[in-house]
């Protein structure tokens, strides 16, 4: 649940690297750390196990629970309606996230090039709808997008024109990109702005006295300084496209025909649970789309590392 | 701020960049200004007037009175669930986070490495996946439908944990915990009066996150919790939404507007109010490689 932000795949490196006050090796460090691993263990490992178990048996009206090995995964494997969940994510992470991530990027350098009227007042307004609850942000839009007293009806009646509905079968997927990007675009700024920040002064002055234009110096010193940043944004988008769960699920009172109880993987999850009662097909479902999302995730962070060289 | 001010000297401000960002502010504020307008409507109003503009009598006071009375007051019941599961939910994570993000830091023990590593490994976790498991294992518990279904879950923050593990390594000198050891203070003394108001602003930066995680929370609660009386703010909002579809029900978007509006007014506060700590919080435990 805690897509927050950027903990990090190279500080793994960097845990290696001594820190200075390291001094006796000794049991005192887990009077610190213990108590957020117990709490670790009981809500993140042991439900991680229990998935695993649960996705090995099958429970029946008649004849209870057995032991059916694999079979729950060779379901899921040849099962259209979760892969049409998966379908419609990977689309959706192939357009939203470049999309997002690319306005983020262009506000944290404007933000950053110091060329800006009023540029702390951009930061915090443009961040601002972070704060604002996936439900709230989703009703709101929800309500912008309806006809019946949404701007897009007001638009239709001001001009005469008829614009397409957004909740329509066609758009909706475009409808919940919007919603997602609004909510998150600020947050994705804020990381990229805080790693620019980071850059030191020197450089700038050192690309000042070789001449070096505007567009080189964000080619050659602002974007490599900021890669790591990038590379950790992306993942967390990443992980949140292939989590999509609030927002079409809110939406679903709006436009009930549209968005199926098989929309995203994470709905079709929810729903085999909470309607239909196949826990067991509803873990294997989330334990793949676990493994989906951890193999991208990692191929992304592959493909970066390689560039690096 | 003041790395910028010597920069500025040779950088002209241009009004066209300025205009160019003002359209993405200006995508980032409508909801919100499409929210507070709509908030003083009456919900005839809502439906014949333009959305983003005032009309009719100015009902934002009737609004605000009907959201905390609407259903014997349960909109400030919900309040009060959603100040709990953050005061405790989000207060504990970043206890656990601080202790947790401090020892990764500044001790070396047995199994430091593994710590990380499954932390880390654990965040690549879709949170969902984890979702059905734990509800049956709460269920079993006899969890669910209890506070501590959402409180629980809560506790945990690796994002957290990682934001204060960089921080502290940064932010507390070794020296400094050194020397309070030979001046015979036990390590939970040179944690507490050594230490914390050194990482004071890393804590308030994940104090906020985890604060704005739990208060925003959706689906835990959504699949931990049936009964009303123990909804948070954001479950009770989409009940209310789904009141008009549901056979029989009365449609009250004017409540669902108003309520929304009130939802977020504590937590926009909050990030405006302690701007300075976060932001440097942020620049310097989050993202530098």
């Amino acid at each position: 649940m805690t897509v927050l932000g950027p903990p990090t795949i190279q500080a793994t490196g960097r845990a290696g690297r001594g820190s200075p006050a390291r001094r006796r090796r000794a049991w005192t460090g887990w009077a610190f750390v213990g108590p957020f691993m117990a709490v670790f263990a009981f809500v993140f490992l042991a439900p991680i196990a229990y998935a695993v178990q649960l996705s090995l048996f099958r429970t029946r009206m008649i004849g209870g629970t057995s032991f059916v090995g694999l079979d729950n995964y060779e379901r899921a494997f040849t099962d259209p309606q979760f892969w049409s969940a998966v379908g419609r994510v990977s689309l959706f992470l192939a357009v939203q996230v470049p999309v997002m991530l690319a306005l983020a990027l262009l506000v944290a350098l404007a933000i950053d090039s110091g060329r800006l009227y009023g540029r702390a007042f951009f930061r915090v307004a443009v961040f601002m709808p972070y704060a604002v609850p996936a439900v709230v942000a989703t009703l709101m839009w929800g309500f912008m997008y309806g006809s019946r007293f949404g701007l897009v009806g007001d638009l239709n009646d001001a001009l005469g024109t008829s614009l397409p509905d957004p909740l329509s079968p066609d758009l909706i997927l475009a409808s919940i990109g919007n919603i997602v990007t609004w909510e998150f675009v600020g947050y994705n700024m804020l990381i990229l702005y805080s790693a620019l920040r980071t850059v030191p002064k020197s450089l700038y002055e050192a690309a000042d006295i070789d001449g070096a234009g505007r567009l080189q110096v964000i080619r050659s010193i602002k974007l490599p300084a900021i890669r790591g940043a990038l590379l950790i944004a992306t993942i967390f988008s990443i992980i949140g496209s292939f989590q999509l769960f609030n927002e079409p699920s809110i939406l679903q009172s709006l436009a009930p025909n549209v968005i199926t109880t098989y929309f995203t993987p994470n709905l079709y999850a929810y729903s085999l649970s909470f309607s239909g009662q196949q826990y067991s097909y509803s873990a294997t479902v989330a334990i793949v789309m676990g493994l989906l999302t951890a193999v991208v995730a990692y191929a992304v962070q592959l493909r970066a590392a390689r560039r690096e060289r | 701020m003041a790395a910028t001010t010597a920069r500025k000297a040779h950088r002209r401000r241009s009004p066209l960049l300025t205009a160019l960002t003002a359209a993405m502010l200006v995508y980032s504020l409508v909801p919100l200004l499409w929210l507070v307008v709509n908030a003083t409507k009456t919900q005839a109003s809502l439906f014949d007037s333009f959305g983003l503009w005032f009309s009719g009598d100015f009902s934002l006071g009737a609004n605000i009175a009907d959201t905390l009375t609407y259903d014997d007051g349960v909109f400030v019941r919900w309040l009060r669930n959603t100040l709990l599961y953050v005061l405790l939910g989000a207060g504990g994570a970043t206890v656990l986070a601080t202790l947790g993000g401090y020892a990764l830091a500044k001790f070396d023990f047995p199994g430091r490495r593994g710590v990380f590593a499954v932390v880390i490994g654990a965040v690549a976790v879709p949170g969902t996946a984890l979702a059905v498991p734990t509800f049956l294992m709460f269920a079993k518990l006899g969890l669910t439908d209890t506070p501590w279904a959402v409180i629980i879950p809560s506790l945990v923050s690796p994002f957290g944990l990682y934001l204060m593990w960089t921080f502290a390594a940064q932010a507390v000198p070794g020296e400094l915990m050194e020397a309070a050891r030979v001046d015979g203070a036990g390590e939970l003394r040179t944690f507490l009066r050594i230490c914390v108001p050194l990482l004071a602003p890393g804590i308030v930066t994940v104090a906020l996150f985890t604060m704005v995680a739990t208060w925003n929370n959706y689906f835990l609660p959504l699949i931990m919790l049936k009964d009303p009386d123990w909804y948070p703010l954001t479950l009770g909002l989409n009940a209310w939404n789904d009141q008009a579809a549901t056979a029989g029900g009365q449609p009250v978007f004017h409540l669902v507007i108003t309520g929304s509006l009130l939802t977020i007014l504590p937590l926009l506060a909050a990030f405006l109010l302690l701007q300075r700590y976060w932001q440097s919080g942020l620049a310097a435990g989050g993202v530098k490689d």
